[in-house]
């Protein structure tokens, strides 16, 4: 287990192992978000109160999805490099901080457009939305706090530290419909029990799901390795690769 | 098929601004988000190669004085 752990933090093997996982998961991702967006747009039926305005929902839940998760991936990535100093964990962190913040953006975006022919408001400041809002300032903060140290290091700790206590919020926005009243609508999608719709309009919405997280993991993988070549660029094996392909 | 013209797909029921804004900012999200990853390792990559070039033509250069 450790020695699994310390060779999966080698960037060396990383960048190996990586260049073999990236293909699968891009092709994954391109098909079931192909096949996802056009079932969800053209052959799921209308909602019989929202009409056709629930297409949105195809986007705006996988996104969200994906915007918590991230930040959970953040702060496991910031407690394995605080002790175990992996420096893989910290390249990764860095590289979804801005993914994670794009894809709270898509969700509180495509939210606010949804909420104008359903709720007759775009925005309101109830326990969900605000949660949601708290997240995309914890990753902004994630993002400019890296960057805010002479010393790259230092920057990665405090992101780290910050990440880890933020995380705080994922479980109140996963809660906040339940506990608070609130006009979104708890959750209707999930995995353990009975969908709460109609199954023509559910299966597009689990392919977008795993679409989605396919697609977050390929980018991961595609810009960790980036982050690799820049940050051990004067490494010796960096250096054969660059003579190698050049 | 849940339509039963193209017009009557791109008019979403009348919910055509809403449904569009939103799958279209995601959609320009995402391809941007893969376009920049690949940009950055194609610069990546040619930078490293610069770099390499430089060290080795220095090298040869050493080699050539020394001698």
């Amino acid at each position: 287990m450790w020695a699994f752990i310390h060779k999966l933090g080698s960037p060396k093997w990383f960048y190996g192992i990586s260049a073999r996982m990236q293909p699968w998961f891009w092709i994954a991702a391109v098909l079931l978000i192909a096949v996802g967006s056009v079932w969800g747009l053209a052959f799921a039926p209308a909602d019989y109160q929202q009409g056709n305005s629930f297409r949105i929902i195809y986007v705006h839940v996988p996104a969200a999805f994906l915007a918590q998760s991230i930040f959970v991936g953040l702060a496991v990535s910031g407690l394995v490099f605080l002790v175990w100093k992996i420096k893989v964990a910290d390249m990764a962190a860095a590289v979804m901080a801005p993914l994670g913040a794009a894809m709270t953006f898509i969700a509180l975006f495509s939210g606010a457009v949804w909420g104008v022919p359903t709720w007759g408001t775009w925005w309101m400041w109830d326990a969900r939305l605000t949660s949601m809002l708290i997240l995309l300032f914890l990753y902004l903060g994630v993002i400019a706090l890296r960057g805010a140290f002479s010393s790259r290091d230092s920057g990665s700790r405090a992101a780290s530290v910050l990440a880890m206590v933020g995380v705080i919020n994922i479980p109140i926005i996963k809660y906040s419909v339940d506990w608070w009243y609130t006009l979104h609508q708890p959750a209707s999608f999930t995995l353990t029990s009975r969908p709460s719709m109609p199954v023509d309009m559910w299966w597009p919405l689990l392919l977008m799901v795993l679409g989605f997280y396919c697609f977050f993991i390929a980018l991961t993988l595609m810009r960790t390795r980036n982050e690799i070549l820049r940050r051990e660029a004067s490494k010796r094996w960096v250096r054969d690769l660059a003579r190698e392909e050049g | 098929m849940a339509f039963d013209s193209l017009n009557e797909f791109l008019q979403m029921g009348g919910h055509a601004p809403y449904v569009w804004a939103a799958w279209c900012v995601t959609a320009a999200l995402m391809v941007g988000a893969v376009l920049h990853a690949r940009f950055e390792r194609r610069s990546l990559l040619r930078d490293l190669k610069r770099r390499e070039r430089r060290a080795m033509s220095e090298l040869s250069r050493n080699e050539v004085n020394e001698a």
